[in-house]
């Protein structure tokens, strides 16, 4: 919210007339009243203006913390794949299913963009810039997020099983993430975690729902396992940040057997074997999305996603 | 300066009790004025659910007064709640109404909140309100498996609901329905 308090509404003071209010003459009274209150109001309560307030300041879990050149770059991979991933999720409203999953994919896109609120406003805090600098002035090849957030929507199916692996290889990270040595990684770790909970139920009971639906259903989400599951093994590859970063951020690869217990289980409960997903189609992720080469899939995205910031400048509402 | 805090509150059990309890503790000189600064800040309301005050909700964290102004700490209940933001103006605004001046609104994460905060008041006003309050506390079961406890249905008091989706109106409730009176109903979940 920007709207700018000024004192009459403070103090519920009339307001200035509207100059096209056929009631002419009480223009100059409401304005000589305000004109006397604001010399008033300014001895009583000084300037009060909402905007004066920085409303992130401390949104990144521990005030004015200022995150290191290598803090940022981590911040800014999962911060990244927070709001790609929710920015997708956002084009289903209006058009999921069922009344109940435009409100629960909303839902679940509003925790994540939370998420890279938090994430992007600790990363820019490294370098000056704010998290909407972050999200809607840096181009594609800037863009930290690994390949499986930036990946279509594909059909209900395919938003399903992409939600499953985000949601398990975010409780796994987060729930490693939260005993940080950096205070405010761990701060934000331990507020997601528990939302991430909820997306990850979410797509447990949607994925087997599918498999033990209809014959379509289940031929639908082997569709998704089958194009989806290739971008699983970019979430646990480890880099010189990670070696970096010891203590601090936990390393992926460390991730791995909490998150294949969950996969199998679930899929074993949903009767999926392998090999009904597994080497069905050619191709795997190239994996380059923590440096920054992406698929063909994110330009596109970036592009709606920030125009209006871009055409427009410090636009506001 | 002098300061209050809720950090602790659900070490000192839920109830309104035991929160009106401490508020009354002397802890400083100045304790009157912070007492009156808290009460201020307390009475706003949460503007989605407006039975509750961010203080019912568990969302007033502290309030700091001295020489140089007021702080007020708030906690988002979910990341990407949209509603913290009215409530920071909404203190602002309360604060400047009553004649404060050099306020700041700051938020916190951590600790995370939790509904296990919310005060037995609030759980009271909210099923008077048609919500469903948080069945139990957040750190009471633990476990691999989700066992979902009924849920009362706030207006027949069955307990013969159904989850109809986890994600309701609002990021903090969930969506049922009572199959004794057939009414749809929020549940604010325990978080």
């Amino acid at each position: 919210m920007n709207a700018q308090l000024n004192d009459a509404e403070l103090t519920a003071e009339p307001q200035p007339v509207d100059p096209s209010d056929a009631a002419q003459p009480k223009q100059r009274d409401a304005a000589a009243v305000n004109a006397e209150y604001d010399a008033e109001a300014a001895d009583v309560h000084g300037e009060v203006t909402v905007d004066e307030l920085d409303l992130a300041a401390e949104l990144s879990g521990v005030p004015s913390a200022k995150a290191t050149a290598d803090i940022a770059e981590y911040a800014l991979r999962l911060g990244d794949d927070a709001l790609i991933l929710s920015q997708r999720l956002g084009w289903w409203i209006s058009r999921a299913p069922e009344l109940e999953e435009d409100m629960a994919l909303g839902n679940i896109a509003l925790d994540l963009l939370g998420h890279a609120r938090s994430l992007l406003h600790y990363a820019g805090s490294a370098t000056g810039k704010s998290e909407d600098d972050l999200a809607y002035f840096r181009d594609e090849h800037e863009f930290r997020c690994a390949w499986l957030f930036e990946q279509p929507n594909g059909d209900f199916a395919h938003t399903t099983v992409r939600g499953l692996i985000a949601a398990i290889w975010m409780q796994e990270l987060y729930t490693a993430l939260s005993q940080s040595t950096d205070a405010s990684l761990a701060a934000i770790a331990a507020k997601s975690v528990k939302e991430v909970a909820y997306h990850r139920d979410h797509a447990v009971q949607w994925t087997l729902r599918l498999a033990g639906g209809t014959e379509e259903s289940r031929r639908r989400l082997l569709e998704g396992l089958t194009d989806l599951w290739t971008y699983t093994d970019e979430l646990f590859r480890d880099d010189e940040l990670h070696d970096r970063l010891d203590g601090i951020a936990p390393r992926p690869s460390s991730l791995r057997a909490g998150y294949d217990e969950i996969w199998n289980a679930v899929l074993a409960e949903a009767e999926i074997e392998p090999a009904d997903y597994v080497g069905r189609k050619i191709g795997s992720s190239s994996g380059g999305g923590r440096h920054g080469n992406h698929s063909t899939h994110l330009g596109p995205l970036l592009a709606e996603m920030q125009v209006l910031a871009r055409r427009h400048p410090g636009a506001t509402w | 300066m002098v300061s209050r805090t809720e950090a602790a509150r659900d070490d000192r059990g839920p109830g309104r009790a035991s929160a009106l309890a401490s508020r009354r503790r002397p802890e400083r000189a100045s304790a009157p004025e912070l007492q009156r600064a808290w009460e201020v800040a307390a009475a706003v309301a949460d503007p989605e659910v407006p039975v509750l005050t961010i203080e019912d909700l568990g969302v007033l964290r502290a309030v700091e007064v001295d020489a140089s102004g007021v702080r007020v700490t708030l906690t988002p209940t979910y990341s990407g709640c949209p509603a913290i933001d009215q409530m920071r103006d909404d203190v602002l605004l309360a604060l400047t109404a009553e004649g404060y001046r050099d306020i700041t609104v700051d938020f916190t994460l951590s600790p995370a909140w939790t509904t296990d905060w919310m005060s037995e008041a609030g759980k009271a006003k909210l099923e008077a309100y048609g919500i469903a309050p948080p069945t139990h506390r957040a750190g009471e079961r633990g476990g691999p498996i989700p066992v979902m406890l009924g849920v009362k249905c706030p207006r027949c008091q069955s307990l013969r609901t159904r989850e109809v989706s986890r994600f309701g109106s609002t990021a903090c409730k969930s969506h049922f329905e009572c199959l004794a009176c057939l009414e749809p109903f929020d549940h604010f979940k325990v978080h």
